[in-house]
């Protein structure tokens, strides 16, 4: 782990959080629990060499899609990076559809023709993910530039990395929303390491982030991106402000990738060296799924057997989707240039 | 019938097109000042102020971006580069995501209309950087449309079919055009996407050309008239798709080919042409297909080099001589004398 971006100064403050109804928290616990066993159940799978796509797993880094995801508005409109099935499955987009984009099926939500990269769901808004860096960050300030043109209450989300914060097109784009006041919440998962490379090799010791948002004017705070009560938090006044004409927020998850940075496997399992087994192991312990479900039964929302039928039943209806998608049929020969 | 120039033109479809469509607005730096993209936009933006004609930071890739997102939810964004050089910058935006948009989600992300204006400079010592001519680079990719009109008639009508389009459009404008007077009616119309032009119907010999090209090709067959040689000229104007139709019936009718355009040779529009006609034309070829593109170096600045460094007329009625066996008096004294003034 690296600079000022401490671990546990993230996780001390949360302690002053105001937690969300105890409604919320059921149903944005059951939505970590589908977004973790949708990418546990396609990473197993991936292996088969069925589905033959470049696929960047997001496990452990459930809580900020779910976070965010729950506290926009059904109209308001999500973009974002590679690492994208968490956000996709957290809007409300199909299991059936992604696993079945990920086999290349007709049934596909990109008809076989974007692959695990290129998802789209724009009628649950999320419009798409898209390969290459910073690219969906200006789209993203686009769609809230329409929404401030018809004066329409909606707010545009981008899901990113921190690596999307070494590419100079990402200064564009928040420079034009925060010139123009734009409804936009850029929803950073600082998971610290950009395919291999770690933050020292990418920022100037001492680097902060948020700070650099700030240069810009743009409302911008660190959150513990592995508890979903404070993304959440965090995300429901961003989206306020974004939404009141209050101009865009950045919001920097600390956060940690647990698999390989493309593919299925753990790095020490891979026997890959550049993050140590040691700071993996750390990061599990703040598992977000687990944080979860102990602050569910902690505070008396639910009990620990409730937790464990509803892990046991999305994991079962998960298993049985993903393989009805591996059956799905193959789009037809005829059909390549179908929307060229 | 009235005239218009080039600008005029430009500047009247977008007006009508505004009127009618609400969704239409207008970005990139400087549209929104008194010069207006050499009077392109000044007025669209006394029509419809800042809230539709809006000067944005120099920010080529992420205004391309902010049009795909803007129109991805309904708009139909125009954005204006006044060098189509600087477009280099926005070539991610454009091609890895708007040229592919429709196809790579599967149609189920619509489309995204966006119409990129840009202008290809010339002469007075534009120099490397600012004279360029992105025509070939940016056909290449399936999903762009990419035109280049010639006349004010044409600049009026592809601009209108542009911003009726559902997915991304270039318009390529030549600055040596911009003060072209033609006829261009009134009322809204449009040039359809995909259409060459004769512009010349002849029989001995036929010139494909692009934008200003057209025009040094039309001069060389004035010239070559006088002496009873016969150019049909054809103006490409749309890029991609190509229009391999009017081209292979000239080449039909003529049997011999002149490509002309205002970028290079290598890998470019003319060598596309040139490929079209072996592989399709072949038969109705009566001697090998001549390409009359840039020299194979930059722009260079110093007028004495500029003077050679641009095919001209001459250029091209002395490469249509060679063509048919022939010998004119009187070439070498019809080129265009360059009346811009500068500095942009
Ligand atoms: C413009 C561009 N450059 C390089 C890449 C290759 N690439 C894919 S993911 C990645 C690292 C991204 O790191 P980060 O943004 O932190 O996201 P993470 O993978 O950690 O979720 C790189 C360099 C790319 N996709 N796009
Ligand atoms: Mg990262």
């Amino acid at each position: 782990m690296s600079q000022s971006h401490s671990g546990t100064e993230i996780v001390s403050r949360s302690n002053s959080l105001v937690l969300p109804s105890a409604e919320k928290s059921i149903e944005m616990h059951r939505s970590l629990l589908r977004v973790r066993m949708t990418e546990e159940t396609l990473a197993t799978r991936y292996t088969e060499q069925e589905m033959r796509t470049p696929t960047h797993f997001g496990t452990g880094q459930e809580a900020v899609a779910v976070g965010v995801c729950s506290a926009l508005d059904a109209g308001d409109m999500v973009y974002t990076h590679h690492r994208s099935h968490n956000h996709f499955i957290a809007r409300g987009g199909s299991v059936y559809e992604l696993a079945a984009e990920l086999y290349g099926r007709i049934d596909g939500c990109s008809l076989g023709r974007g692959g695990s990269v290129h998802l789209t769901d724009r009628d649950k808004g999320f419009m798409v993910s898209s390969a290459i860096l910073a690219e969906t960050v200006a789209t993203a300030v686009g769609t809230a530039l329409a929404y401030a043109m018809d004066g329409e209450a909606k707010v545009a989300v981008c899901f990113f990395g921190e690596g999307t914060l070494d590419e100079g097109a990402f200064y564009e784009a928040i420079n034009f929303a925060s010139i123009r006041k734009l409804p936009v919440v850029f929803a950073c998962e600082n998971n610290l390491y950009a395919t291999e490379s770690p933050l020292s090799v990418r920022q100037a010791p001492g680097s902060d982030l948020c700070d650099r948002l700030r240069a810009f004017k743009v409302t911008s705070e660190r959150v513990d991106g592995n508890d979903v009560a404070a993304v959440y938090d965090a995300a429901v006044r961003a989206v306020q402000q974004a939404r009141s004409g209050g101009g865009p927020v950045f919001l920097e998850c600390m956060t940690y990738r647990w698999r390989e940075h493309v593919g299925p496997m753990f790095d020490h399992d891979a026997k890959r060296s550049y993050r140590d087994k040691a700071e993996f192991d750390a990061w599990v312990a703040r598992d977000p799924v687990r944080r979860s479900a102990t602050r569910l039964i902690e505070q008396g929302v639910a009990t620990a057997a409730e937790v464990e039928v509803w892990a046991a039943e999305t994991k079962a209806e998960i298993e049985a989707t993903v393989e009805r998608a591996r059956q799905a049929p193959w789009p037809a020969v005829d059909t390549l240039f179908e929307n060229a | 019938m009235r005239t218009l120039s080039y600008a005029e033109a430009i500047s009247e479809a977008t007006v009508q097109a505004m009127e009618c469509d609400p969704s239409i607005f207008v970005a990139g730096i400087a549209v929104d000042y008194p010069s207006g993209i050499f009077g392109t936009t000044t007025e669209a933006y006394k029509r419809f102020g800042k809230a539709r004609v809006f000067d944005t930071p120099a920010m080529e890739n992420a205004l391309t971006g902010i049009a795909i997102g803007a129109a991805a939810v309904g708009k139909r964004p125009v954005i204006v580069h006044p060098r189509n050089d600087f477009m280099f910058l926005a070539f991610d935006q454009l091609i890895n995501l708007a040229a592919k948009w429709k196809y790579m989600y599967g149609g189920r992300a619509g489309t995204v209309p966006i119409v990129v204006r840009a202008v290809v400079g010339r002469g007075w010592g534009q120099g490397a950087t600012h004279s360029q001519s992105l025509q070939a680079p940016l056909a290449h990719f399936p999903g762009l449309t990419v035109l280049m009109p010639t006349s004010p008639h044409d600049a009026k009508g592809l601009m209108m079919a542009a911003l009726q389009h559902d997915g991304p459009v270039v318009i390529l404008e030549h600055r040596s055009l911009f003060g072209l007077k033609g006829e261009v009616p009134e009322e809204p119309y449009v040039v359809p996407i995909g259409s060459a032009e004769v512009v010349r119907p002849g029989t001995d010999l036929t010139v494909v050309a692009t934008s200003f090209m057209t025009v040094e090709a039309l001069r060389a067959a004035d010239e070559l008239a006088k002496d009873d040689i016969s150019l049909e000229v054809i103006d490409l104007r749309s890029i991609r798709p190509l229009d391999e139709e009017t081209i292979l019936a000239s080449l039909k009718k003529t049997g011999r080919l002149i490509v002309t355009d205002t970028s290079w040779e290598m890998c470019g529009v003319v060598s596309e042409i040139a490929a079209l006609a072996a592989e399709k034309g072949f038969h109705d070829l009566k001697a090998p297909v001549r390409r009359i593109a840039l020299p194979n170096c930059p722009a260079p600045v110093s007028q004495a080099l500029e003077d050679v460094f641009y095919p001209k007329a001459s250029t091209i009625a002395k490469a249509a001589l060679v063509m048919l066996g022939r010998t004119s008096s009187s070439l070498g004294e019809i080129d265009l004398v360059d009346d811009f003034k500068g500095p942009y």
